[in-house]
């Protein structure tokens, strides 16, 4: 009885202080998204951790990674992030072309990562090191190439908002939308940390 | 009015992320990541077993800093169902990443005839 009671209570308060209601459901319903695309990584990183080892007599994580280009590539993941919340604060003072102008270098950070990940596999496909060579290679493409693929479309994603955003200005939509990139845009380099960790440096450690 | 029910539906206590938070969140990201290359391309430890487990400690430090510093994770975003989702969310990742080495590895180990690569060459 007293249990439901504070229930309800609990229930009011939550509708009385959240007026905005599609606004806040919108950001728990992205966060929910992205859990999802949590799982999604969570079994490509099993699927690599399974087959990480099946070589096929072919050329092992040691032969194929470049550290120190791995390590330019989280460096401009990180540099993206950092710049998309210095976007997220102009935002909050209302300073639309501040903001648009640190948007563009987080796009340019996005797009060098592509580059050089694209250039990567290019150069492992020229190799003979293409995901038809072992299982170790297809699970490798696979992870790595969905979250490439993942920053590709955020760097779409971003190109749009950037758009909407001169047309239209700050509007509460806009506002809405920058925040659930954001929330995008952050965990693609979270999952970016299991990527360099788990792939390269342990394949590279052996 | 709609920037502050706007930055107030996002994170409860207030905005999203300061300077400071996300400048602490750099600078942590920065030597967590550094760390790991270090270990790696410097050969610094003898034992790779240790080196191993210290990438991985340090991996998921980061991926805690992340969480806090930049996504702005609390126990009191969205009345708490954001830390239950994460929570729910791990449970399952766990579930099935334990799951699938621990059955994987006793396949391998108890089905796979012992081949050397030199073996496997010459396969037909």
């Amino acid at each position: 009885m007293s249990d439901a009671t504070l229930d309800a209570y609990r229930a009011d308060q939550f509708y009385l202080t959240e007026e905005h209601h599609p606004e806040g459901s919108t950001m728990l319903g992205f966060w929910i998204y992205l859990m999802s695309d949590c799982l999604i990584f969570a079994v490509l990183f099993a699927t690599y951790g399974v087959l990480g080892h099946n070589y096929a007599a072919g050329p092992t994580p040691a032969d194929l990674f470049d550290l120190p280009m791995v390590a330019v590539n989280t460096a401009m993941l990180l540099f993206s992030s950092i710049t998309y919340g210095f976007a997220m604060l102009e935002m909050d003072r209302n300073r639309k072309n501040a903001m648009l102008a640190w948007l563009v270098v987080t796009g340019l950070f996005g797009l060098t990562f592509l580059g050089l990940e694209l250039y990567e596999f290019h150069h492992l496909i020229n190799e003979g090191a293409g995901p038809d060579r072992s299982a170790f290679l297809s699970a490798f493409f696979t992870l790595v190439g969905t979250h490439g693929l993942h920053v590709t479309f955020g760097c779409i994603w971003l190109v749009t908002l950037m758009v909407q955003v001169s047309v239209k200005g700050l509007i509460p939509e806009n506002r809405r939308r920058l925040l659930c990139l954001s929330m995008f845009w952050h965990f693609l380099d979270v999952v970016w940390i299991g990527v360099f960790s788990l792939v390269y440096l342990l394949g590279v450690l052996g | 009015m709609t920037s502050l029910s706007s930055a107030h539906t996002h994170d409860d206590d207030g905005g999203h992320g300061t300077f400071k938070g996300y400048l602490t969140g750099f600078i942590l990201s920065v030597i967590l990541t550094a760390i790991p290359f270090w270990l790696v391309m410097g050969d610094v430890l003898d034992s790779k077993l240790f080196a191993a487990v210290l990438i991985l400690l340090l991996a998921a430090v980061q991926v805690v800093v992340h969480m806090i510093y930049f996504l702005h994770m609390n126990t009191r975003a969205e009345g708490g169902w954001s830390m239950t989702a994460l929570i729910f969310t791990l449970i399952l990742v766990a579930i099935m990443l334990c799951g699938s080495f621990w059955v994987m590895y006793h396949l391998n180990t108890n089905m796979m005839p012992q081949m050397s690569p030199e073996m496997v060459k010459t396969l037909p």
